[in-house]
């Protein structure tokens, strides 16, 4: 399967390279959809150049990088449009690795399950054969770098990718059972932008199914290994936060990053839910929502956590589209990531409701945006409402899309445990319902 | 070829001589004290030929207008005079016109003594010359016609002085537009192609103060003796650019920015084709380029007046890039003076460029630049540029605190050395931002303000100034403090901006809460009933009558049905 992957590669690469010389490059990296206040390479380029004025980047507000970005793109920003070429491919790669590890996994408990005649009867044709989950790691990469959100960040030169490539990093490292690595990688995911701390719980869970250890709160093996686990954690985390404060000399970064972060106090319009909402608040409720908001991206962890604690996949995969959605400051690259574990869970598309009106919602959305952007900063025939109105939408049908596969993928483990076919008290075909 | 050969010089001696004719054309240019400026236009034909002669009709017409020619013979006319006129020429701003005419229409004609009905004559007359002008003299009739008997004496040659046989009418009403101009530029003999007449374009002859045109024909002598006569067509133009509308307020004038045209070449049909510009008053008043050695005087009303001369038959007047281009330029120029304005469309991203002019021949001197934007403009100190006369001017000492939003403002001041005599720029881009909503002005479709740049220098002064403190000075000359003898401190101010920033709809904070929460309760809502919901097999409820029934049953505490 290497062949494939490598001629993935060498296509994506190209269409990358046939943008970034092209007068697109430019129009792209203004796109508001694409570049946030937080990720924008013109704020890269910004605090670079403050950094050689003599000034701190992080006394004025337009810089809010980590200073691990400076630090990094202070050698190679010559070859920026390299390393973010680079960071794409590393993502793909790594996800098409984790998911070939996670389909030899799954075909594993499969074929116990199977031989312990854990599966009725009739839901034979649940299973997944080889053949089926054979294109899936390569699907994965593709679905992440031909995706044209992924595109459209990459020629924006957003730093989103270098956050998705971490995070795709972390897990691999994960699946591949590595503790330390995936705890070093999520200490840094978490250190460029907060959200992915959710991210903890599902590599709790994966390692603790890994090693055999029972999920039982009363169980010292379960509070041994998460403890050695959070240590990890938050030792990488403190010691990568050190290292920031010995690069400039001072604290500055955390309100800069971590404040800016929490506070939204940049309105900039994105595709996101916050920015409008904040900017029409009335004043003394500011502070209630914006504690409501943020709490709203970190409070599904332990809920999903206990209700799919036997499938810590596919809780990553949930983890990353709730922050996806629901963050401060979203892109598209963000929306592209999740986007790429899709066919990882093509096996669900019997039991999906609504797939065709989301995919029509989030197509005729992205071709909408640039529209009504368009009609309100520069014609001035339209206001902000008509934005704002498409950004409601496609967050609902980003939202539609993350429950109805949830649905399917709840559904099915349903009837792999009570049979595909299922009958009433009076025999005749029932319907499923939740109740 | 032989047989043809006594045709030809029998039709030679048919004809008679061909008359002599000859064009001249100029243009007089007067650049007026209000900041205005006058320029007047002249074709003349002259032609040896006589229209009244009994018996001989004028049949070969060269660069006399046949039209015209025709009329003269028609109805006997000894004098023509026609001007169209729009707008009214201010005397007391402008001084005196070359050639006065009153606003609307104005004709007057002397008929030749062997007329014997001038009125009918006069009616036939009108009708003829509003077909050829398009315009509606024939509302000129008996109501509106004088005989004036002192005022209008015959201006060519003429001994009759029998008033019967001049008639006057006005008609103060008529309008003058392109339809006017055009066959009124079709009787020049190089028509609007060639010459002078290339810079009567009618959207910017009528865009003016005042526009004269006019056609005058008179018998003339030809020489001392008034031996042989002449027939004179002269057709003029007069008009007037206003400061303001056409000017854009600078007192600038160059032949492109009057007529949006340069000259490209002499009508090939004159003898002579000339531009004066009147220098009378300079060089106080303005300064001329390009430069020419020539130099006419002339006593125009009462006033002996200079001119400079440009002879357009001579090809070195048009340069090498074959195209002549007069410019007038105020001679008051400040030393140092700075401009400031917004570039770039849309209300996303701009520009705000700075320019500063070092009006100074030859010295160059160094200029502190402070600028302090708002938090909402986010400046992009990475694309600020400073160029001067095209080239990268980098300043040598650049102090720059970025905003906090909400806390303080931009803050960037720079020393940039300026070149002698020449302009400077410095452009650096910006990023609009969304403001919250009780952040606005009451009026936010206005715009914000941005307030002007300080620029502060020494500029080296022309007279040694004393440093000592003088008591008896006068208080304008006091207020700064002299501390050299060469320069003295100067500060400019730029224009403030007026930026527009993208704005939030007002009428919608409760809305928009709304909304917003509703999406976030769809989100909560679906995975609330995933994760606390388990699937189950439908059965449907039991009918009503059952259910009371296994109520009855159930307070009896017997079985219940199925």
């Amino acid at each position: 399967m290497a062949a494939p992957l490598t001629l993935l590669l060498i296509v994506a690469v190209t269409i990358r390279a046939v943008l970034f010389r092209s007068s697109w490059a430019e129009l792209i990296s203004e796109r508001v959809e694409v570049v946030s206040p937080l990720n924008a390479w013109k704020r890269v380029v910004e605090g670079l150049a403050l950094l050689d004025l003599g000034v701190s980047p992080y006394s004025g507000d337009v810089f809010h990088e980590t200073p691990f970005m400076i630090y990094l793109f202070h050698f190679v920003v010559d070859y920026a449009e390299i390393v973010f070429m680079i960071a794409d491919g590393i993502t793909a790669v790594a996800l098409y690795l984790s998911i070939q590890t996670y389909n030899k996994n799954v075909f594993r408990k499969q074929k116990y399950a199977l031989e312990s005649d854990r599966y009725p009867a009739d839901c034979l044709e649940l299973l997944r054969s080889p053949k089926e989950m054979f294109y899936i790691p390569l699907k994965v990469a593709m679905f992440y770098l031909l995706n044209p959100f992924t595109i459209l960040s990459c020629v924006a030169k957003s730093t989103c990718g270098l956050n998705n490539a971490i995070i795709a990093l972390f897990i691999l490292c994960t699946l591949k059972g590595s503790a330390l690595l995936s705890g070093i990688l999520l200490a840094l995911a978490t250190y460029q932008s907060i959200y992915p701390l959710t991210l903890f719980a599902p590599a709790l869970l994966f390692f603790l199914q890994r090693l055999y250890i029972p999920v039982n709160l009363r169980r010292s093996s379960f509070w041994f290994f998460t403890l050695q686990y959070a240590f990890i954690y938050v030792g990488s985390l403190v010691v990568i936060t050190g290292l920031s404060f010995f690069l400039l000399g001072s604290w500055d970064f955390i309100p800069s990053v971590y404040g800016f972060i929490f506070s939204v106090p940049d309105l900039t319009p994105n595709i996101g839910l916050f920015w409008y909402f904040f900017a029409e608040m009335f004043e003394h409720f500011r502070l209630f929502f914006i504690c409501v908001f943020q709490i709203n991206v970190f409070f599904y962890t332990i809920p999903l956590s206990i209700k799919l604690k036997e499938h810590p996949v596919f809780l990553i995969f949930m983890q990353i589209a709730i922050i996806s959605i629901f963050k401060s400051y979203p892109t598209v690259g963000d929306v592209a990531l999740y986007m790429a574990f899709l066919p990882a869970w093509s096996h669900l598309y019997r039991f999906l409701r609504n797939i065709f009106l989301v995919s029509c919602v989030l197509l005729a959305c992205s071709a909408l945006f640039p529209v009504l952007w368009h009609l309100w900063i520069y014609a001035g025939s339209a206001n902000s409402n008509f934005y704002y109105a498409i950004t409601l939408l496609f967050n609902f049908g980003q939202i539609l899309l993350v429950s109805d596969y949830f649905y399917a993928y709840l559904r099915r483990e349903h009837h792999l445990t009570h049979g595909l076919y299922l009958k009433k008290k009076d025999g005749t075909e029932a319907t499923l319902v939740l109740k | 070829l032989d047989s043809r050969l006594p045709l030809v010089i029998f039709l030679h001696a048919l004809t008679p001589a061909a008359a002599r004719d000859e064009f001249q054309e100029e243009l007089v240019i007067r650049p007026l004290h209000s900041g205005d400026i006058y320029a007047s236009f002249q074709f003349r034909t002259l032609w040896d030929t006589d229209f009244l002669q009994e018996g001989q009709k004028v049949s070969h017409y060269r660069l006399f207008p046949k039209s015209l020619g025709q009329v003269l013979s028609k109805f006997s006319v000894r004098e023509l005079h026609i001007s169209f006129s729009q707008g009214f020429w201010r005397t007391m701003q402008w001084g005196q016109p070359f050639i006065p005419s009153p606003p609307g229409a104005e004709l007057w004609v002397w008929f030749h003594d062997t007329v014997s009905d001038v009125d009918g004559n006069w009616k036939e007359l009108t009708n003829v010359l509003s077909g050829i002008f398009c315009a509606s003299l024939n509302f000129i009739d008996l109501t509106n016609t004088v005989q004036p008997s002192a005022s209008f004496k015959p201006l060519g040659l003429g001994n009759a002085t029998d008033h019967r046989f001049l008639r006057y009418a006005t008609l103060p009403r008529e309008i003058v537009c392109t339809e006017n101009l055009t066959p009124w530029k079709k009787l020049l003999p190089c028509g609007s192609k060639a010459g002078l007449a290339v810079l009567m374009k009618s959207e910017k002859l009528f865009h003016s103060s005042f526009h004269s045109q006019a056609v005058h024909i008179r018998p003339i002598c030809q020489d001392e003796q008034c031996s042989s006569k002449a027939w004179e067509l002269r057709q003029t133009l007069n008009v007037v650019f206003d400061l303001h509308t056409s000017g854009q307020g600078k007192k600038e004038w160059s032949l492109f920015k009057m007529f949006s045209r340069t000259l490209t070449e002499a009508c090939p049909l004159a003898s002579s084709s000339k531009v004066y510009v009147d220098i009378t008053d300079n060089p106080e008043l303005f300064e001329l380029s390009p430069a020419t050695p020539l130099l006419g005087q002339a006593v125009v009303l009462g006033d002996r007046r200079t001119y400079s001369v440009y002879d357009l038959s001579r090809a070195e007047t048009f340069g090498q890039l074959r195209s002549f281009n007069l410019l007038l330029r105020d001679m008051l120029r400040p030393l140092l003076h700075a401009e400031r304005y917004v570039a770039g469309f849309g209300l996303q991203t701009g520009e705000i460029h700075t320019v500063i002019y070092n009006n100074h021949p030859y010295r160059a001197f160094p200029v502190l630049l402070m600028d302090s934007v708002p938090w909402y403009l986010q400046l992009y100190i990475h694309t600020l540029t400073v160029t001067s006369k095209s080239r990268d001017n980098k300043p040598s000492y650049i102090h720059y605190q970025p905003a906090k939003d909400r806390h303080r403002p931009h803050l960037l001041e720079m020393l940039i050395q300026l070149p002698p005599h020449s302009m400077t720029e410095v452009t650096v881009q910006f990023e609009r931002a969304l403001l919250k909503w009780t952040e606005y002005t009451p009026d936010p479709n206005h715009g914000f303000y941005v307030g002007s740049s300080v620029v502060s220098a020494l500029v080296p002064s022309m007279v040694a100034m004393r440093t000592n403190f003088t008591q008896d000075q006068p208080l304008f000359s006091s207020f700064v403090p002299v501390k050299e003898e060469s320069s003295y401190f100067v500060r400019v101010y730029t224009e403030p901006l007026l930026v527009n920033l993208p704005t939030p709809d007002f009428s919608m904070p409760y809305n928009v809460i709304c909304l917003t929460c509703t999406v976030v309760a769809v989100g909560y809502g679906s995975f609330y009933n995933l994760l606390t919901r388990t699937f189950q097999v439908d059965e449907p409820s039991p009918p009503l009558s059952k259910r009371l029934a296994n109520l009855i049953r159930r307070i009896r505490g017997v079985p219940l049905l199925t």
